[in-house]
């Protein structure tokens, strides 16, 4: 009864939205890849983007942090409207933001606590060599990999780039985090401990999250909030409870 | 049966297709000199208007010379020691025998240091470059540094650049030393001369009109080799196959742009 209550409470309170997109629509070539999407991303809620390959997902993210310029529609963050935004203010925007790219994107040159330190230093926040040094180590410790700050990326597994990746994204304490396909060619037990490390993070630092995925036991683990994407629209929106009940067959396709 | 004169996928002159192919390839063209004049602008822009990268400056200008050095001194050595020995016989014929130091300083100085170094440095650095960009670029390390507000521009290519820019003319100036010094092993082959008197031949007509013009020339073939692999890397395509191609694509289009930039140095020269 109290459950319900809360649940209740917590539909009537809007939650501030820290991204909302309008009509985005985004071609390459003759190829229409985003044709209107709307989405609204609230604070301190994960919001899982389902799609098959190919769909736009990725395509969707990286227009957020504007490493793709999409054609028209409107994407807002926070107070800052990304079409046409001055390189001052994408700083400010790209500083919100935190993003986990689908290979970690670690840096090969560098270790493990130069890319932390790479991260942290292009903040424009002046830290002093051991503000830097604490903040990497507990980084590392919100990921469980302390011991592996003096590593190549190359001397790390698939799942421990991950990790690492997520502590580098961390480091700088971003209000939003999207995650592009975090669980995609790990085994099932390091995927499950990636899912538990979206919701700790969460939990710790009560950001935001966009998670493209087609991994259905992270999107159990994670969602808040689900949206399907087909043909470059929203095909449909909702919970999981909804996903898992709805009758359509596209849908089914990926839930069972 | 009749000797098949073309192949059945080739087309003739005034076939559709081909002259599609001509206006794609055309298309092509001016597509990319379009992006390689903004690449260009923008680096420029960023040089001028942006912090620089000192600390990777330094450390791509020991990487530039690291990588290179043991491949300079070996190439170096030899070809003195094979000019030396080309060239020793039609100068015995002339009874001209005492002129081989200078000549091949004069030849080492003016033209086989600086184009035999940035021809080695194209290979080398040039195509290392691309792979390492393109590489970056597939790897999504690229967009990683744009999202933490790094320009990769100004954190990969202007250092890259400008560290070219500086360490060819210096491995240039290597590689003539040691070119030189072949030239006095290749000299006692067959004859029997000092080093000190041989250094005295070699450059008693040498004089700086010999040696600044080479020096500037290899300033632009630095910017040719740091621009080129840099460009064509961080241009790279999508798939791991596109690291391949940015590396040799950096390599020949480097060279080639390198002999360009060469004719018209030599030209300027005579022109002073």
């Amino acid at each position: 009864m109290e459950k319900q209550a809360k649940k209740e409470k917590e539909v009537k309170e809007p939650k501030n939205v820290v991204i909302d997109i309008k009509n985005l629509k985004k071609s390459f070539g003759s190829l229409k890849v985003l044709d209107g999407i709307e989405l609204q991303l609230h604070e301190k809620e994960n919001l899982v983007v389902l799609g098959k390959s190919g769909s736009g997902k990725s395509v969707l993210i990286k227009c957020i942090v504007s490493l793709l310029k999409h054609d028209k529609g409107s994407i807002t963050v926070g107070k800052h409207e990304l079409t046409d935004i001055s390189d001052e203010d994408l700083i400010k925007v790209r500083k919100k933001i935190g993003f986990l790219f689908q290979g970690a994107a670690l840096y090969d040159s560098m270790t493990v606590r130069e890319n932390l330190t790479f991260a942290l230093s292009r903040i424009k926040e002046k830290f002093s060599k051991e503000e830097i040094n604490t903040k990497i180590i507990e980084a590392l410790e919100n990921v469980g990999l302390p011991d592996s700050i003096d590593k190549m990326p190359s001397e790390l597994s698939g799942g421990m780039k991950k990790r690492i990746g997520l502590a580098r994204t961390l480091v700088v304490h971003p209000e939003i985090i999207l995650y592009d396909e975090p669980t995609t060619g790990l085994d099932p037990i390091t995927s499950n401990e990636i899912s538990d490390l979206i919701n700790e993070t969460k939990a710790k630092f009560n950001n935001s999250s966009i998670i493209i995925t087609h991994d259905i036991n992270c999107v159990k683990k994670v969602a808040d909030r689900i949206i399907m994407i087909k043909d470059g629209k929203i095909y449909k929106e909702g919970t999981l409870e909804e996903f898992t009940n709805d009758d359509d067959t596209y849908i089914q396709s990926f839930f069972k | 049966m009749p000797k098949q004169l073309h192949k059945p996928d080739e087309v003739s002159l005034d076939s559709p297709s081909f002259l599609t192919r001509i206006q794609e390839q055309s298309l092509s063209f001016f597509i990319d000199m379009a992006n390689a004049t903004q690449y260009l602008k923008t680096v420029f822009k960023n040089f001028v208007t942006k912090k620089f990268e000192f600390q990777e400056f330094l450390k791509q200008c020991y990487q530039i010379g690291n990588k290179s050095v043991g491949l300079i001194s070996i190439t170096g050595v030899i070809i003195g020691l094979v000019l030396t020995i080309q060239s020793r016989p039609p100068l015995v014929q002339f009874g001209a025998v005492a002129m081989l130091p200078g000549m091949v300083a004069i030849s080492i100085i003016r033209e086989m240091g600086p184009v035999i170094t940035a021809l080695i440095c194209a290979g080398k650095i040039g195509s290392s470059m691309g792979a390492e960009l393109g590489s970056m670029r597939v790897s999504e390390q690229i967009d990683a540094m744009e999202v933490s507000n790094t320009h990769p521009i100004n954190f990969l290519v202007i250092p890259r650049v400008f560290a070219a820019i500086v360490m060819i003319p210096l491995l240039t100036l290597y590689a003539d030393a040691i070119g030189i010094l072949g030239s006095w092993l290749g000299i006692n082959i067959k004859d029997d001369m000092s080093l000190r008197y041989f250094i005295t031949q070699a450059f008693v007509n040498v004089d700086f009109m010999d040696i600044i013009p080479a020096v500037i020339k290899s300033f632009f073939f630095g910017a040719v080799i740091g621009l080129v692999g840099c460009y064509k890397g961080y241009n790279a395509g999508r798939g791991t196959e596109s690291v391949g191609i940015a590396a040799n694509s950096a390599v020949v289009t480097a060279s080639l742009l390198l002999i360009i930039v060469d004719l018209i140095a030599v030209q300027i020269t005579d022109l002073l």
